[in-house]
Formats: structure tokens, C-alpha cells, sequence
């Protein structure tokens, strides 16, 4: 039943983001790389738009595009994609501070530096334990103190264990700010600094932006719909953020895929301070055999 | 000037000839007083308009401190709104007759007060205009939620109270004031509904302020207590607390007395009713400050002294932050200055009198406000992960220019309406003792001390 169910959820969902993007949208895959073709003027192209029709376009015409995903509209998103119940495992023992998950999760969410949704933190446990770099966005609790607080809904709970965002309905009280143990949450003081975004909203992209809402690590539901890991997994040089889905019980790197149930006991996975009770789907797996010096991190440029 | 060159109403009543001059004739100072609070304001509504244009980021708020002025101001107002159930419920019901010419100023200063309270509360957002979402998307299970009803539960019975108790002065401003502009006149004719001191009308308005008087009294402190909830339900340090509830409470009372007196002191002064607001109120609301921060005090106490014994973790960090660091200064400032100090000063019956208890009553304000955000700013800057890789503005906060005369505006607005609602209407009430209770005078505190 819940198969069936799916199917016919994913082919309607196939067919309403088809019919949602516009003519470059849909077609503007392809031509990322004809970009540099741009000058050349006279050349043509053909190109199939969404209604079926082929058309011929001046290769001048053409403009190369970022953001081709488009999360699902409000009400779906609200939803959760079935059968799914997303978990990632950071593990600190390789990462050297690259700071490729923070720049690829900036380019993606059209965020600037100051405020990212990913920070690779500095920790040092006590004074005699040496320091490690760790990577830290939304946890995605399942206890999550940012949602029971939310006085509209703006902030939900998925069944696929992602918490998101709504900011048509977002009033700015910053009450989730406030109440998130982990300050995973940033806020549009001013106006986005990207500027005017011509795309239709949804909360799996969190874009637009819009001024005076609150905003935070989405686990990139857009590129999940698409069966595609979020950016900052692939984005990792070290392949320290594995990512999938707990139901499975399996969770990839990019490179290897690995059972999760036995990648979190052969290496004493752990949640970042559990005893709060707010059930993080994030796990770390903690900094031993470290596969680079602590230091080596040190030397990478703080914000690109 | 026009109010000099026509004949002036006379009264027989001496009351009556005290309390309505103020009603009848406006003062060269009134006029510059009520200006100079609509220039403040004036200069607040720019500010916000700049806020609304160009957003939050005219704050000093950023994403670690994202609680400001704002929030510790509403804090502050529903603290000082609490006083109106103190003198109409608490007192009243204790039948303490010496404070009841007190009670119409504290629930004027209580209704203008959350009025205050809601206004701030609404600039803080970043989306006001998504105001009306509170309700179309309603989340019962937010504390937030619980103090939008609480306060506006609070305000309509604190309203209700203070209207109650004016029905019988409205009819005498209605029936004695001819000197008046004609929409004055209506404006008594309508809010006086009928009153005609009917003995049914009388036992009616008991019955229902009796009511009101016992109702607000769970109101008023379910109003802090939630408000202090919407900390208390965090894992902020400082805010992580159950004593914050009663914590929030006393320091409410004891920032509501400590402005009664304050407003005793001018309202004596400028409207010349020292016959009426005696040195003995001033004694007894002496007394009354010492006996609430005491209160306080001993909340204070535990609030503070738990914490800085074990000094675990972020909470270790915040503590020492108040205690020795960067908010050192203000903290014990406002600790000594604010509280322990009127403590002492109150107890010698010299510092009780209208000027020193007066003086006394604006430190134990401005400990009061500047303890609030002691309460809301520092907690927020000790997050449990540490604070990395931020533009260095988001390690401090100091409120802007904007923050601060919209702050000072809501001070103006506070004020106005209380400089308003005291034009409009009797400061201490005339007719309702003589006819509600015949057998209890109304100087009836000055008498028994004879």
C-alpha cells in the first residue's frame, strides 16, 4: 500500500516540477556548459520546452543558471518525503577544516560568510585534551525545541526527521533563536544580500529570503527528492559527513556506504550533548586516529 | 490667556474644587510636558520607520545576541503593570482604607503600562505585519502563545478595573463640569452610562469590582510568570531556572511600588493635592518598598547563589560575566544601587519622606530596567558552543541609536497616557468612597493617627 502510495506521490511530484519550472529551468541543465559560447552570437541552439515544443535559441540568448531544484511548494513540503527518516554522521577524526561543506552550503543557499548555515568550530574539551575541528549544522532533532516553541508552525517537524522553515509564515520573534541549544538558527536582519531572487519560494531550498525570517541548515531536501546527497556531503574533499536514511540503515560518504547501525557502534558514535534530551539526528563519530593534524586546519584562509 | 479672561467654575465641595482644577485648567507647563513626550515619540516613530524600512538590521541584534532592548523593555512593562492588582486586589481585599486614594493612579499606571508591553512587543518582531499570523496560525503548545492571552486577559480586566472605579466621576464630571469643550462633555455624557448613584447601580458595581478585584489577582501573576516562562523554557543560562518565576513576580511588585511613588510624588506636586497624598502615604508606601524588595532579595538570592557555587559550564561562564566581567559594573550597580541600598536608606523613617523616598524610588527603576537586561542580554551572548568566525559585532551588543529612542518613546507613550488619562479624569477619586462607603472617611488614615 505505502509503495503504491509513493509511486503515485513521486510521479505526481515528477509531473508538478516539471510543470512548476520555466522553459530555462527545465532545458538550462544542459547548457552550463555552452555559457562560454555566449559572445559567439550567431550560433543557434535547440532546445525542448516544457510544453514539448523545440525551439531554436540564439546562443547570445542563453544565460547559464544556478538553483535548477526546486523544493516542493509549502504544503508538500510540510509533508516529508515517504519512507524516509534522514540521519547524518559527522566523523571528526577527518576533518581538517577544508571549509568546502561551508563554502559549497553558502554557494547553494545563497548565503553570505557571516552568515552561514554550516560552521566548522573550533572545540578543545578541556585544557588538556587536544583540539578538533568540528563541523556543526542544524541537528534536526527529534525532540526539537525550536518547533515546540514556534507560536504559527513556522518551524515543522517532517516524517522524514528534517526540521524546516516556512518563511511566508515566520513572524521574527526569534523565540527558536533563543531556544535552540545549538545557535543553529540565523536571521535576516536586513535585507537578503543576494538581492531579489526570481524563483518560486519553498522551505526545502530556503530560498528566497526574505527580511526579518529566520533561516537555517535545511539537510537540502531539494537534492534528497532528487535521491541526490546534500551539498555538503558531496562537497567534502576528506568524506567526513555521511548521510542516509535511518529506515535503510545505511549512510554514504559519496564514496563508501556503510551500514549506519554499525558504523555508529565500531566507532562510539555519539550526540552532541544528549543529556538535553532534544534526540539530535546528527551523530559524531569522535576525533581518535585522526587522519590530519589538528594544526593542518589552522592554516586554511577563516572565510573565503 | 482664555482660560483667564472668562469667569471660572467655582465648586463648593473642597474635593470636588481640589480634584477638578486639573480637569478644567491647562497649565503653560502641561502644554510643554505633554509636547515635549510627542516629540519623543515623534522622534521614535522615525526610528521605527527606519526599522520597518531597512528591518532589524538598525539594531544592534545579530544572530547571537537576537534578543535586545526590545524584549528587556517588555519585560520591564509588564513588570510595572503588575501594580495595578497590588493596590486594587492585594491591598483592597487586605482592607488596607489608607491605600485606597492610591488605587486609581496604580490602575491607570497598570492599564498604560501593558498598553506599552503590547506595542513593544509588536516592534520587536521582524515581521509585525505578519502580526495577525499569532492568530491564524495559533500554536497553543508556545509559551508565546500563552502570553498573548495572558496579557490580553490582563489588559481588558485591568481596563475594566480602572473603568469601573471612574463610572461614579465620570457622572460628576458629567453632572459639575459646565467649563468644558463640548466634546468633553459627550465624551463624560457617554462613558458616564447612566450613573445616577441609584443604591441598584451601587451594590451592582461593588459586586462586579469585588469581582474583578479577586479575579486579577491570579491574572496578574500568571501575566510574569509566563513571561518569564518564555526564558525559563530555554536552556540559556540564567534562564534555565525554576525560581524565575517568582523571581520575575517580586521584582514586578517591587518596580510597581517604587513608580507609584514616583508618580505620587508628581501628581502631589504639580496637581496640588498634598491634602489628599499625605506624608503618611508616603511612609506606608516606604515601608511597603522595603517589605516587597526584601521579597525580592531573597529571590535574588537564590537565583544567583546555586549557580555561582557549582559554576557548571556556560552557567559557571555567565555568572562570572555578571559577577567580575564585562557586565560587573552594571550588575552590582544595580544589585546595590537598585536593591539593597533603598533596602537600608527606607528603613530610617527620615528617608521616607516625599523627596528622599522619591529619589530612593527612581534608583530601585533604574535598577529595575537595567536588570532586565542584565536578565535577557548577557544569557544569550553563552551559548554552549562557542562563538566562532562572526563579524565582531556579533560579540557585543550595544543598543543603537534607533533601539534607544524607540525605548525612550515607549517611555514618552507610557507617560502620555497616563498625563492624559489623569486630564480626563480625577487623579484620586472624588465621589466613590462617599457614597460606596459612607462609614469609612476618606482621609480615614490621617484621621485614625489623630
Amino acid at each position: 500500500m505505502d509503495d503504491k502510495n509513493s509511486k503515485i506521490d513521486s510521479r505526481r511530484q515528477f509531473i508538478k516540477q516539471i510543470s512548476t519550472g520555466s522553459i530555462l529551468a527545465a532545458t538550462g541543465l544542459g547548457f552550463s556548459s555552452l555559457t562560454s559560447c555566449k559572445e559567439k552570437s550567431q550560433e543557434k541552439t535547440s532546445l525542448l520546452t516544457t510544453d514539448g515544443k523545440l525551439v531554436q535559441v540564439p546562443n547570445s540568448e542563453i544565460e547559464s543558471m544556478e538553483h535548477l531544484h526546486h523544493g516542493a511548494p509549502l504544503k508538500e513540503a510540510r509533508q516529508g518525503i515517504p519512507n524516509k527518516k534522514f540521519v547524518m554522521v559527522v566523523d571528526l577524526s577527518k576533518c581538517r577544516n577544508a571549509r568546502k561543506c561551508v563554502q559549497s552550503c553558502d554557494k547553494h543557499h545563497d548565503l553570505t560568510p557571516e552568515r552561514p548555515y554550516i560552521k566548522v568550530l573550533e572545540m578543545k574539551d578541556n585544557e588538556d585534551s587536544s583540539p578538533y575541528w568540528m563541523p556543526k549544522k542544524c541537528f534536526h532533532c527529534d525532540n526539537p525545541p525550536c518547533v515546540k516553541v514556534c507560536p504559527v508552525g513556522a518551524t515543522f517537524k517532517r516524517t522524514d526527521g528534517i526540521v524546516l522553515v516556512d518563511n511566508t509564515r515566520c513572524i521574527g520573534c526569534r523565540f527558536c533563536m533563543a531556544a535552540c541549544p545549538y545557535s543553529a538558527r540565523v536571521f535576516n536582519w536586513g535585507e537578503p544580500p543576494e538581492g531579489k531572487l526570481d524563483i518560486p519560494y519553498s522551505p526545502e531550498t530556503s530560498l528566497p529570503s526574505r527580511k526579518g525570517t529566520v533561516a537555517k541548515c535545511d539537510f537540502c531536501p531539494d537534492m534528497l527528492r532528487d535521491d541526490k546527497l546534500p551539498h555538503c556531503v558531496t562537497a567534502c574533499p576528506n568524506g567526513v559527513i555521511y548521510f542516509g536514511n535511518e529506515i535503510e540503515d545505511t549512510v554514504t560518504n559519496g564514496e563508501e556506504t556503510v551500514r549506519f547501525s554499525t558504523l555508529l557502534r565500531d566507532k562510539a558514535g555519539y550526540r552532541y550533548m544528549e543529556d538535553l534530551g532534544t534526540k539530535p539526528r546528527v551523530y559524531y563519530l569522535p576525533p581518535v586516529d585522526r587522519l590530519f593534524p589538528f594544526e593542518e586546519g589552522k592554516q586554511k584562509p577563516e572565510v573565503s | 490667556m482664555k482660560t483667564e479672561d472668562h469667569k471660572v467654575q467655582t465648586f463648593e465641595n473642597r474635593k470636588e474644587k481640589d480634584l477638578f482644577k486639573n480637569l478644567i485648567f491647562t497649565s503653560k507647563h502641561y502644554k510643554l510636558w505633554v509636547a515635549f513626550l510627542l516629540l519623543v515619540i515623534a522622534i521614535g516613530f522615525f526610528a521605527y520607520y527606519r526599522q520597518l524600512k531597512y528591518g532589524l538590521i538598525v539594531t544592534a541584534m545579530r544572530d547571537y545576541t537576537s534578543w535586545g532592548i526590545y524584549i528587556s523593555n517588555f519585560v520591564f512593562f509588564v513588570a510595572i503593570s503588575l501594580v495595578g492588582s497590588l493596590f486594587s486586589s492585594i491591598l483592597k481585599l487586605n482592607k488596607n482604607e489608607w491605600a485606597k486614594p492610591l488605587t486609581r493612579i496604580s490602575e491607570i499606571i497598570a492599564v498604560s503600562a501593558i498598553v506599552c508591553a503590547a506595542a513593544i512587543i509588536i516592534v520587536d518582531m521582524g515581521r509585525p505585519d505578519r502580526f495577525f499570523n499569532v492568530i491564524r496560525y495559533m500554536r497553543i503548545q508556545s509559551p508565546i502563545i500563552w502570553d498573548v492571552i495572558i496579557i490580553s486577559t490582563y489588559l481588558v480586566i485591568s481596563i475594566l478595573l480602572l473603568y469601573l472605579s471612574i463610572i461614579p466621576d465620570l457622572a460628576l464630571c458629567r453632572d459639575e463640569l459646565n467649563d468644558v469643550p463640548k466634546w468633553k462633555k459627550r465624551l463624560y455624557k457617554i462613558t458616564a452610562i447612566n450613573w445616577s448613584n441609584d443604591p441598584k447601580q451601587i451594590g451592582l458595581l461593588n459586586r462586579v469590582s469585588k469581582i474583578l478585584s479577586i479575579a486579577v489577582l491570579p491574572v496578574a501573576f500568571a501575566i510574569h510568570t509566563v513571561t518569564s516562562w518564555l526564558f525559563a523554557t530555554t536552556w540559556r543560562p540564567g534562564w534555565d531556572s525554576t525560581n524565575l518565576g517568582p523571581y520575575f513576580v517580586s521584582g514586578a511588585f517591587m518596580a510597581g511600588a517604587a513608580i507609584i511613588i514616583i508618580a505620587m510624588y508628581f501628581i502631589r506636586k504639580h496637581l496640588k493635592l498634598k491634602a489628599y497624598i499625605r506624608e503618611d502615604h508616603f511612609d506606608k508606601m516606604g515601608k511597603l518598598l522595603v517589605l516587597l524588595s526584601l521579597v525580592y532579595l531573597y529571590f535574588n538570592i537564590n537565583e544567583y547563589l546555586g549557580p555561582a557555587f557549582k559554576m557548571v559550564g556556560v552557567e559557571g561562564e555567565h555568572i562570572t560575566e555578571l559577577f567580575a566581567g564585562k557586565y560587573a559594573p552594571m550588575y552590582w550597580l544595580v544589585q546595590i544601587g537598585g536593591l539593597i541600598l533603598p533596602i537600608v536608606l527606607l528603613l530610617f523613617k527620615g528617608m521616607r519622606k516625599p523627596l528622599p523616598i522619591s529619589i530612593i524610588s527612581a534608583c530601585v527603576i533604574l535598577g529595575a530596567w537595567f536588570k532586565r537586561f542584565l536578565i535577557v542580554i548577557p544569557s544569550l551572548q553563552h551559548p554552549y558552543l562557542p562563538i566562532q568566525d562572526v563579524p565582531e559585532a556579533y560579540r557585543h551588543y550595544n543598543p543603537t541609536w534607533e533601539e534607544w529612542m524607540i525605548t525612550m518613546a515607549s517611555f514618552a507613550w507610557f507617560l502620555l497616557i497616563i498625563t492624559v488619562l489623569i486630564k480626563l479624569i480625577p487623579a484620586l477619586p472624588i465621589q466613590k468612597h462617599d457614597h460606596v462607603s459612607k462609614n469609612i472617611p476618606i482621609l480615614n488614615l490621617a484621621k485614625n493617627e489623630k
